[in-house]
């Protein structure tokens, strides 16, 4: 029993990498259509950034929790202004083509420069060491986690859903005409979402740094999962994601426990079931 | 949703005797490699591909739908010829038709779960299921998992071809794409075919026209998996070995890149395309992880520069049907 | 691909010139170099091999007593099909007579096949399966360097000796991870120890927490990590943050190269152990060759135990074709060449190929040094114990081998 409690919180902690990720796709397909399938590559390019920060501007991980996914973001928005935002209209299967094609050219260029067995990234001293939880041995970062991923991830659920700007953000997916009657910008609001959903895969990437290596497929490993966690959340539902990706997380680490020969297949079960059963996801609209 | 491909020229005469004469020229270009010193392992393969493609360009570019597992067909056919031909001793035939008719087994399994999904969840849908073929073959023990099922016996087909000479297994192999080729050129000319376009189009006026759309694109959807399936077993043949290479999803990102290369929707854009990427893993290779660059430029590029693809490009230079 | 095309040229206008002279002795020989270039094992073989391999042309003199020696290599990105159509084609089309390097399993049996085939050479360093000298060899290769049975013997008899005597494996769910527990298995019950328990996991997982709960759980003294790569420095990276090695239990990787350490860093890494044939910092003679190797590589990179076999193995291969004096194009006749010389280079020391194709030389038991300890980038591993290669290596009355049953 003691063994399930520690599989459970491992589960969380996992999952919080997927909530993280899916929460940026769901934010990036809701808002402009696009399955961003180089999510798991701009993922890789945030840890790189929390790297290149601490060993070449010896800028602490803190730092890097704020500067990597404001630079990756500034990229993602330099992607969306020069060529996703040519495919407005567009069947999907064109943004999911072109952002594998970006995805590419990210790992292709990083694995040229940096190899591919990875770079090391110390876990920051202040997070350093562990509890005893009485069933498991807790490393204090494995908490942290778990915590700021969870408070990140509502943070952007209220800012879309709650506020204002949220407000304009879902309107104009809904109708981008008549917004613009309103007065407001769209194109730079699409831009500036794109930018948030791309942060977040970036916040996500600084985040594993420590656990992880930092190797340049790190993030295509991971994207696959994480399409998954997205399309049985619903694709586009931003609350959906987030519970998706914990549950997914959850689910995950009972089956390392049982039968981990299937923990990367689980995943793919899950999804054709809920497809089965409910053909847009868990809480997804029509595509 | 707007189209994927904008093949509007309409099907005249002129269209049909336009396509059978690059048909030919394709045929013949073909048929003499062996005599150019061109190495025929490498035709071979792309041979084996363009196949593939063209089965699967039937899927999206006739019938609408994107499927991202298509490599569980190739992988499947693999492994079952190649099973058949190693440890069951079969002759080549035998093998290739029973690794076709498992592939054909598979697209009717899938595609009865998938074909009722629409647009990106279809595409989903089939990624989930060719990932757990992909778990089902790295368990199962026939597969011998990463290792794959090597040396496998070419043997001698209908028991007289020699398939082991390069020369015979060659025209073995191409006369097995143009059998597939035509078979497909011949299923989006037929009736079938005009059904599954206007489907694709718009499928609720299909529908109220009273045509049953999903058991049409459930036949399309099986056709494209057995066609790919039969590449995969012809490839076994070529490569003499099976792995799991060919059912990662990976491979199916290759196959849609080759097809968008090409042109979705052309009739020769998958072989083109097939060709160029084949030409570029194996004459490229030299450049090391730029190759994933330069594919990653080409998906790019293609999708923001020529859409339509080369072969769709050059057909609406030409305004013909190509 | 630049180099293969000038190489192409070059050679058929060899073949052109020295058509005339060619009547007494035919000294033209091609390697390829087949190796991972751009994923997982490019680091630990890749490039370095090649340069490896340049070395051993350029080491063996063979040039000044008329001999042409040309390299290609190749990238088969850890795809079977792939590496053996590059295989196929430099037999049929490049004229290529022996292939060396090679690293994954997968790939290296698909290319047995091939060079079996087509007759040609085939030395393999990079790959661990044991196949190659077992159930799959043929009379065509030599296997260099390690393989799985050699890692299993070496390190879990140490290790059983020195009183880890409970184990629980991390295998890798594939057919190298379950041949590695399979013969670490039968060494640690054979000396008396036991294995309490173990998990399989997927190949390339990211996270290894819930797999290492399970580890700590069962109180076993040694954790097996019978992985490879990235799998490998990742559970090492993670074991060490959930205080494995501080809760009394210590960590065996039954797979690791220099570049896998340098990875992980000796913070985390240090107090690992594990074999290897070849380190850099063995001797005088690997000090020197390591010396002149680094110089040539990009990152300045000692060569990893896989390079320097590609290196030696070479070596070997002139020793033999020196000895036959010309027409090299009979692989199997230079294979038997090759087992009849005893081996006996700078960087493996003696040894001896055998009947089955297996090189037997000594394998070393690695520590890896505490931060304060290392003096310089590449200073990781310090030596703890030295096996003879007639213990590490499959005896032949065990091996499987057909070529064995004459």
């Amino acid at each position: 029993m003691q063994a399930l409690y520690a599989q459970l919180l491992v589960g969380l902690i996992n999952g919080s990498f997927y909530a993280l990720l899916s929460l940026g796709l769901a934010v990036i397909f809701g808002m402009l259509n696009i399955i961003n399938f180089a999510h798991g590559a701009l993922y890789m390019m945030g840890a790189f950034v929390a790297y290149f920060l601490l060993n070449l501007g010896g800028i602490s991980y803190w730092w890097a929790l704020l500067i990597a996914p404001i630079l990756v973001g500034i990229f993602g928005m330099i992607l969306e202004r020069t060529m996703l935002q040519w495919l407005t209209g567009l069947d999907h299967l064109y943004g999911l083509l072109l952002t594998f094609g970006i995805a590419l050219i990210v790992q292709g260029v990083f694995q040229n420069y940096f190899g591919s067995s990875g770079l090391p990234y110390a876990i920051p001293d202040q997070l350093k060491g562990g509890v005893n939880l009485g069933f498991m041995f807790l490393p204090i970062y494995r908490g942290w986690v778990v915590i700021f991923s969870l408070v990140v991830c509502l943070a952007t659920w209220f800012l879309i859903e709650k506020t204002q700007l949220g407000a304009y953000l879902r309107a104009a997916t809904e109708n981008p005409t008549l917004v613009r009657a309103f007065g407001i910008n769209v194109p730079r609001m699409i831009t500036l979402t794109y930018g948030l959903g791309v942060g977040l895969a970036a916040l996500a990437g600084v985040l594993s740094a420590p656990i992880n290596q930092v190797r340049p497929l790190m993030g295509a490993d991971l994207i696959i999962v994480v399409f998954a966690v997205v399309v049985i959340g619903g694709m586009g539902s931003i609350m959906g994601s987030i519970i998706t990706g914990f549950a997914l997380g959850v689910i995950e680490g009972f089956t390392k426990y049982y039968y981990p020969e299937a923990s990367n297949t689980v995943v793919f079960v899950l999804m054709v079931l809920v497809l089965l059963v409910k053909p847009t996801g868990l809480t997804g609209r029509a595509a | 949703m707007s189209a994927l491909t904008d093949d509007t020229l309409p099907m005249t005469p002129r269209a049909m005797r336009d396509e059978m004469i690059v048909f030919a020229i394709l045929a013949v270009l073909l048929a003499i490699v062996p005599f150019t010193g061109i190495y025929p392992f490498f035709v071979m393969q792309a041979l084996c591909f363009a196949l593939l493609a063209c089965a699967f360009n039937l899927l999206i570019g006739y019938g609408g739908l994107l499927s991202f597992g298509h490599a569980m067909f190739l992988g499947t056919a693999g492994y079952v010829t190649a099973h058949a031909l190693k440890v069951w001793a079969l002759p080549p035939e035998l093998g290739i038709l029973i690794g076709t008719a498992a592939a054909a087994l598979l697209g009717l399994a899938t595609g009865y779960v998938s074909i009722k999904r629409q647009g990106i969840y279809f595409s989903m849908i089939t990624l989930a299921l060719s990932q757990l073929l992909y778990f089902i073959y790295l368990q199962a023990p026939f597969t011998h998992g990463e290792d794959g099922i090597q040396g496998i016996p070419q043997g001698h087909l209908l028991g007289i071809l020699d398939l082991s000479k390069p020369t015979v297994l060659y025209y073995v192999v191409l006369a097995g794409f143009l059998a597939g080729f035509l078979l497909i050129y011949r299923t989006i000319n037929s009736p079938f075919g005009e059904v599954l376009k206007s489907i694709r189009e718009n499928e609720p006026r299909a529908i109220s026209l009273g045509y049953k759309t999903d058991q049409y694109k459930l036949l399309a959807y099986i056709l494209s998996g057995t066609l790919a399936g039969f590449a995969g077993s012809l490839k076994v043949f070529v490569a003499q070995n099976a792995s799991l290479t060919d059912v990662h999803w990976s491979m199916s990102g290759e196959i849609v890149l080759m097809t968008l290369v090409g042109g979705l929707g052309t009739i020769f854009g998958p072989v083109v395309g097939a060709f160029v990427i084949i030409a570029m893993q194996q004459y490229l290779a030299g450049f090391g992880q730029w190759v994933t660059v330069i594919q990653g430029v080409i998906f790019v590029s293609c999708v923001l520069l020529f859409r339509r693809g080369l072969v769709g490009e050059l057909a609406h230079l030409l305004r013909r049907s190509l | 691909m630049k180099n293969m095309i000038s190489a192409l040229l070059l050679g058929t206008a060899l073949t052109l010139a020295s058509a005339g002279l060619a009547s007494a002795q035919d000294k033209t020989v091609k390697i390829g170099a087949l190796s991972d270039q751009s994923g997982l094992y490019a680091d630990l073989a890749g490039p370095g091999s090649t340069l490896a391999a340049q070395m051993a042309v350029e080491d063996s003199k063979l040039k000044d007593k008329g001999w042409k020696i040309d390299i290609i290599s190749g990238d088969h990105q850890n795809k079977p099909d792939i590496g053996t159509t590059i295989a196929r084609q430099w037999f049929d089309v490049d004229k290529v007579d022996v292939i060396v390097d090679v690293p994954n399993s997968g790939v290296a049996l698909a290319v047995n096949n091939v060079v079996k085939e087509k007759n040609g050479v085939y030395i393999n360093s990079g790959a661990a399966t044991s196949d190659l000298t077992n159930a799959q060899c043929s009379p065509n290769t030599v296997h260099w360097t390690y393989d799985t049975y050699m890692l299993a013997h070496a390190t879990g008899q140490a290790l059983v000796k020195a009183g880890g005597d409970t184990w629980f494996f991390l295998t890798a769910d594939y057919a190298f991870g379950a041949a590695l527990e399979r013969d670490t298995t039968a060494v640690v019950t054979a000396n008396g120890g036991k294995v309490v328990g173990g998990v399989k996991h997927p190949l390339n997982t990211a996270d290894f927490s819930s797999f290492l709960l399970q580890a700590q759980a069962s109180k076993a003294k040694i954790i097996g990590l019978a992985n490879a790569g990235g799998d490998t420095t990742n559970s090492i990276k993670q074991a060490a943050e959930f205080g494995i090695g501080k809760g009394g239990q210590k960590l065996a990787g039954l797979l690791l190269f220099l570049t896998d350490v340098k990875a992980i860093g000796l913070d985390t890494a240090q107090g690992l152990n594990f074999t290897e044939t070849f380190y850099w910092d063995l001797n005088d003679q690997t000090r020197a060759f390591s010396k002149r190797f680094s110089e040539r590589m990009k990152n300045s990179a000692p060569p990893t135990m896989v390079q320097a076999g590609v290196y030696a193995g070479l070596m070997h291969y002139f020793k033999a074709l020196d000895a036959l004096g010309g027409n090299p194009h009979d692989g199997a006749k230079i294979v038997a060449k090759m087992k009849e010389i005893p081996a006996d280079d700078p960087l493996f020391g003696k040894g001896e190929v055998q009947a089955n194709g297996r090189v037997i030389h000594n394998a070393y038991l690695f520590e890896v040094k505490k931060p304060s300890e290392s003096k310089s980038p590449w200073d990781l591993y310090k030596l703890v114990g030295t096996v003879p290669g007639d213990q590490a290596f499959t005896p032949l009355d065990k091996s499987s081998c057909a070529l064995l049953k004459k």
